[in-house]
């Protein structure tokens, strides 16, 4: 009894501190990311690679998808507005939940899934086949030069196709609910600018997607950096890329949402 | 991939990017709308502000002239303190009567201006003197049932 009881304080206590300890690594991994930084940005041609990697070659996916959101948005809030005949509302209600949780968390997820895999993906497998370490034996850091730019290639790109998710998404929400079904053009655009404030709602939505834009590329450039050497090691990182930054960016849009728009 | 065509993609990414930002902020919020221009601060008190809410348009023959920028309750006179930022290019005489009144039948609430004819101007931090307190629906809806039941008694 008392036996089986240690055992279990110690695979919790182990367990705990294996966590708190990788929270560590992470931490200390991040603050490294900053202070070699410099290179990313004098070679500036590093990042933007990494911008294009990320940031254009996920065009399509969040345009689509904003796309798509948009309109079943205008088709779900229609069916919903008509019903206390307050249909003029709709641009309302598309706009603000776009610009606040939508486009933000949405893009975040779909960014997550298709690009921070790919980081995870990529520097695991550099460091399966060896080339960080050459890269050290060289003299090169790798967190300079592979890390940096695909951290800041990340954060630079996600508030903006979190832009155009949202921009997206309106214009999705304009061809159901103005083109499709007629609600009237006019007062769908101007209650939507009535309601809509910039330093609230818009501004609120990009400081979101920038938070979001470093976990996820934190996540994945250290899950990647942090994968066991193996064609398994590696597999596993990307999976947990996936789950760990979603969790995360549901995590803290909670937070954020609560002080964002805390009784206002 | 060469490195031009790289950055000419990241360029027009970053583009597109901003200009969506620009879409958002002008065409969907009203950042073009709020003027941030000059204001001065006026105030009223109100008896009931009803579902007045801070950052409510301040109209005058239906123009916004201004914003509501504070809202407080008036400890000594049990009333409603509202504090309004108005257009510093609006004048009003100082007999202007200050209404709440609502944009549809459920819709926002917003302040009216009616201007009375003094020749005097309202000056920053100045009172407003003359309100009108928001019309609340369950009040309304009492006393009509009320006169209606006045009505109706006599004739039985």
């Amino acid at each position: 009894m008392i036996d089986s009881m240690l055992r279990f304080l110690q695979w919790l206590g182990n367990h705990v501190t294996r966590r708190i300890n990788r929270l560590g690594f992470a931490s200390r991994f991040f603050l490294a990311i900053f202070l070699q930084s410099g290179t990313a940005f004098r070679r500036l041609h590093l990042t933007l690679r990494e911008i294009y990697f990320t940031g254009v070659m996920s065009l399509i996916i969040i345009l689509v998808s904003g796309l798509f959101v948009g309109m079943v948005l205008g088709l779900q809030g229609y069916d919903t507005l008509q019903r206390y005949g307050s249909t003029e509302a709709l641009g309302i209600l598309v706009a603000l939940s776009l610009v606040r949780e939508l486009g933000p968390v949405v893009s975040a997820l779909l960014f997550a899934s298709r690009a921070g895999s790919a980081i995870t993906a990529e520097i695991g497998l550099m460091k399966a086949t060896e080339q960080l370490s050459a890269m050290e034996m060289m003299a090169v850091d790798p967190i300079a030069r592979v890390v940096a730019p695909r951290f800041w290639g990340g954060v630079v790109s996600m508030p903006l196709l979190a832009a155009l998710f949202s921009a997206m998404g309106i214009f999705g929400g304009y061809l159901v609910g103005v083109q499709l079904i007629g609600v009237d053009e006019g007062s769908f655009w101007s209650q939507m600018q009535a309601s809509v404030d910039f330093r609230q709602d818009i501004l609120n939505g990009v400081i979101k997607s920038f938070v979001f834009g470093i976990i996820v590329s934190w996540v994945a450039v250290f899950e990647g950096y942090d994968a066991d050497p193996t064609a398994e090691g590696v597999s596993g990182a990307t999976t947990r890329t996936v789950v760990t930054s979603s969790l995360a960016i549901l995590a803290a849009d909670f937070i954020l949402t609560a002080f964002m728009f805390r009784g206002a | 991939m060469s490195r031009t065509t790289i950055d000419i993609w990241v360029g027009l990414f970053v583009a597109i990017g901003l200009a969506s930002l620009l879409f958002l902020a002008l065409k969907v919020g009203n950042l073009a709308s709020t003027s941030s221009g000059e204001t001065y601060t006026l105030q009223a008190r109100f008896d009931n502000i009803g579902g007045l809410k801070v950052r409510a348009p301040v109209k005058s023959a239906g123009v916004v002239v201004g914003r509501v920028s504070g809202i407080r309750f008036d400890p000594a006179n049990y009333v409603a303190l509202v504090t309004m930022q108005i257009e510093a290019s609006y004048k009003f005489p100082v007999d202007t009567f200050a209404t709440i009144n609502t944009s549809g039948l459920l819709g926002e609430q917003y302040i009216g201006f009616e201007v009375g004819g003094d020749e005097n101007m309202l000056k920053s931090d100045d009172m407003i003197k003359k309100t009108q307190s928001a019309v609340v629906l369950e009040k309304l809806i009492s006393q009509f049932m009320f006169n209606k039941a006045a009505e109706d008694g006599p004739k039985k």
